[in-house]
């Protein structure tokens, strides 16, 4: 297990508050977006590029780095954020989000932002797409590699098909090196998931295909880092970590609505949302009052 | 007769003329590409030995994927090893990819710019007995509509061989169509193949320039095909010469990018043009071609192709015949295409 201090989790907390707060005021000046997705994992997100990976924020291309391959694609708010707040861009270029011309598009593309993996968007495509990444590189450097490979997955997207034959096929061929992480935050545009299209039980689903599988509180900086500790000790097949998220987490207002999944704050709900992670939801005096 | 720059197979009218599977040419292709480059990986969905794809599984075991019946996942795994350098070749029948997956193909490979090369085999009509289901009639239409994409239709297996090679030399999507069952051997190792050029492959009557680039003299109308149709035209042209109506015949084996300026100068020196395609005449290359003319130079065009239906079991001759694009189905076109000439006053 990653050994964690108390003192790196409370920096790792401040800087997710600081992320969720760029979130909801590029969400605010686009005018439209995604808002609950993107804040529940922010805290995902923030334990991977300010502790878990190896990656160079000022040599993006950098061969060896690990990569994270963000498949659901509309929640870039949080990974856009996330890449400005680790130094990859400025943070003013946040409020550029879906503007004309912005190298940070609608949903993710790589023409625009050269340090993303991968364009998404479409869903069910992210997950194969690491597992040919995680293919090439155990082709390259067979078993010894110690790049990892991160998909990152909502649970809304295992209603597609293909998702489940990238899955088997990351079963058949033991991808060790490959990390899905799925945002069990049980919604989706038209309401809950399992309303829409039941995904229980989901542990047994991967577990089924070959996945050594893992489910953590996608808010406990201590439980992510740990998951991803402990898949990366598992050497004969792909690992998935199921994270239970609170969709619109860290603003009471947005969270666990899924009317919250497709649209963005006004100027009103933005205000309320700001002042509520400034001051950590009234516990501490925010910086404005 | 057969421009003797292109040093095509001098027995293409032979009742005998060698015939060899187009697969069979990429499978031998793609076999060389992987010995020229240690990047080229292979992945099939299921179909390896069906779309000659064994040959490098065989000699590459460790660079060949085998991902099921999962043309979905087929494409999109294809990007993400394009991602990390390697030139990856997917094969499968064209109604699966690019049909099945034609999304994944738009977003992961064009979207993204990954070095993937499509191969679809079991186009147009040839694909015989198997049905209407397995004819894929619609491929061209499907990719060449994607930006980024380079389409090739190779003429027969040595030109598919070619095209596989160069596909892996060059950097982006590729999308290659093949035929199934074998078909006439019209060009030769010696053929010249550069993706993007379309050639005269026959002038009608006596041309002058023996031993350099054809002109184009004396045709009234210009065929323009691609395929394994491309057979059919050629005797097509030769019976029509015959019977004293010149042609000139281009073989038009990358539909995109498009050889504009070739396709012009046969327009502009025959003033009609017929085209040949096993594919619907709809989004096709004839499409592609009239797109072009209609912006360009207007000239009057028949399409030899099918024609808005689903094809059926049969023999492929008997299928060629039954959906119009046999070779009195071309004379009949060129016939046609010489009347809209004589009717257009605009034109010479």
């Amino acid at each position: 297990m990653d050994d964690i201090s108390g003192n790196k989790i409370i920096e790792l907390e401040r800087k997710a508050n600081d992320i969720r707060q760029s979130i909801i005021e590029m969400l605010l000046a686009a005018g439209s977006g995604h808002t609950a997705g993107a804040l529940g994992m922010a805290d995902i997100f923030t334990a991977l590029y300010f502790h878990v990976l190896h990656h160079d924020p000022k040599h993006p291309d950098w061969i060896e780095r690990d990569r994270v391959i963000l498949s659901n694609g509309h929640i870039c708010p949080v990974l856009y954020a996330t890449l400005a707040h680790a130094g990859y861009f400025p943070i003013e270029e946040l409020k550029t989000l879906r503007k004309f011309g912005s190298r940070l598009q609608g949903h993710p593309h790589r023409d625009f932002l050269p340090f993303l993996e991968t364009s998404s968007g479409p869903l069910g495509e992210g997950l194969s797409q690491a597992v040919g990444m995680a293919l090439a590189d155990r082709m390259d450097k067979g078993r010894s590699s110690d790049r990892t490979f991160f998909a990152l997955l909502s649970d809304g997207e295992m209603d597609e098909g293909s998702t489940y034959e990238a899955m088997m096929l990351a079963g058949k061929e033991r991808l060790h090196n490959l990390i899905a992480i799925v945002d069990r935050n049980n919604i989706q545009i038209e309401g809950f998931t399992e309303d829409v299209m039941p995904l229980e039980s989901m542990y047994e689903k991967w577990q089924s295909f070959n996945w050594h599988v893992q489910e953590i509180d996608g808010h406990s900086f201590e439980q992510i880092i740990n998951a991803v500790a402990q898949a990366k000790t598992i050497f004969d097949r792909p690992s998935v970590i199921i994270a239970h998220t609170i969709p619109g987490k860290g603003v009471a207002e947005f969270e666990r609505r899924y009317e919250w999944h497709g649209k963005p704050p006004n100027a009103e709900e933005a205000k309320m949302a700001l002042a509520e992670l400034r001051t950590l939801g009234g516990k501490i005096k925010g910086e404005n009052q | 007769m057969l421009n003797p720059i292109q040093k095509l197979n001098n027995k293409i009218f032979d009742a005998d003329v060698e015939q060899i599977s187009m697969r069979k040419g990429f499978g031998e292709g793609l076999v060389l590409a992987g010995e020229n480059d240690p990047n080229v990986v292979g992945l099939c969905a299921d179909l390896t030995e069906s779309v000659q794809m064994h040959l490098f599984q065989k000699k590459f075991p460790d660079r060949f994927v085998q991902v099921g019946v999962a043309e979905q996942n087929l494409a999109t795994v294809a990007s993400g090893m394009a991602a990390m350098g390697k030139i990856s070749f997917v094969g499968s029948y064209a109604v699966f990819s690019p049909g099945r997956n034609w999304e994944q193909i738009r977003t992961t490979i064009c979207y993204n710019n990954q070095n993937v090369k499509i191969i679809g085999s079991h186009v147009g009509v040839n694909v015989g007995a198997d049905g209407g289901s397995h004819q894929a009639l619609e491929d061209i239409a499907l990719t060449r509509v994607l930006p980024r994409m380079t389409v090739i239709s190779p003429c027969d297996a040595i030109e598919a061989k070619k095209a596989t090679m160069a596909a892996a030399k060059i950097k982006g999507p590729v999308y290659i169509r093949l035929a199934r069952e074998k078909s006439p051997i019209i060009t030769t190792e010696e053929t010249p193949f550069e993706i993007g050029k379309a050639q005269i492959v026959w002038q009608g009557g006596q041309a002058s320039g023996l031993g350099q680039e054809i002109e184009i003299i004396q045709s009234r109308v210009g065929i323009v095909a691609t395929g394994a149709l491309l057979h059919n035209a050629l005797i097509a042209a030769r019976e029509l010469g015959k019977e004293g109506i010149m042609v000139t015949v281009m073989n038009l084996a990358t539909i995109k990018p498009f050889d504009g300026a070739a396709i012009l100068d046969l327009a502009k020196a025959t003033g009609a043009i017929v085209t040949v395609e096993e594919h619907q005449i709809a989004g096709g290359m004839g499409s592609a071609v009239a797109e072009f003319l209609a912006q360009n130079n207007p000239t009057p065009i028949e399409f030899v192709g099918v024609t808005d239906q689903f094809g059926q079991s049969g023999t492929v001759k008997e299928l060629i015949e039954h959906y119009g694009m046999g070779v009195e189905h071309i004379k009949s076109a060129v016939k046609k295409v010489l009347t809209r000439k004589r009717l257009d006053t605009n034109q010479k």
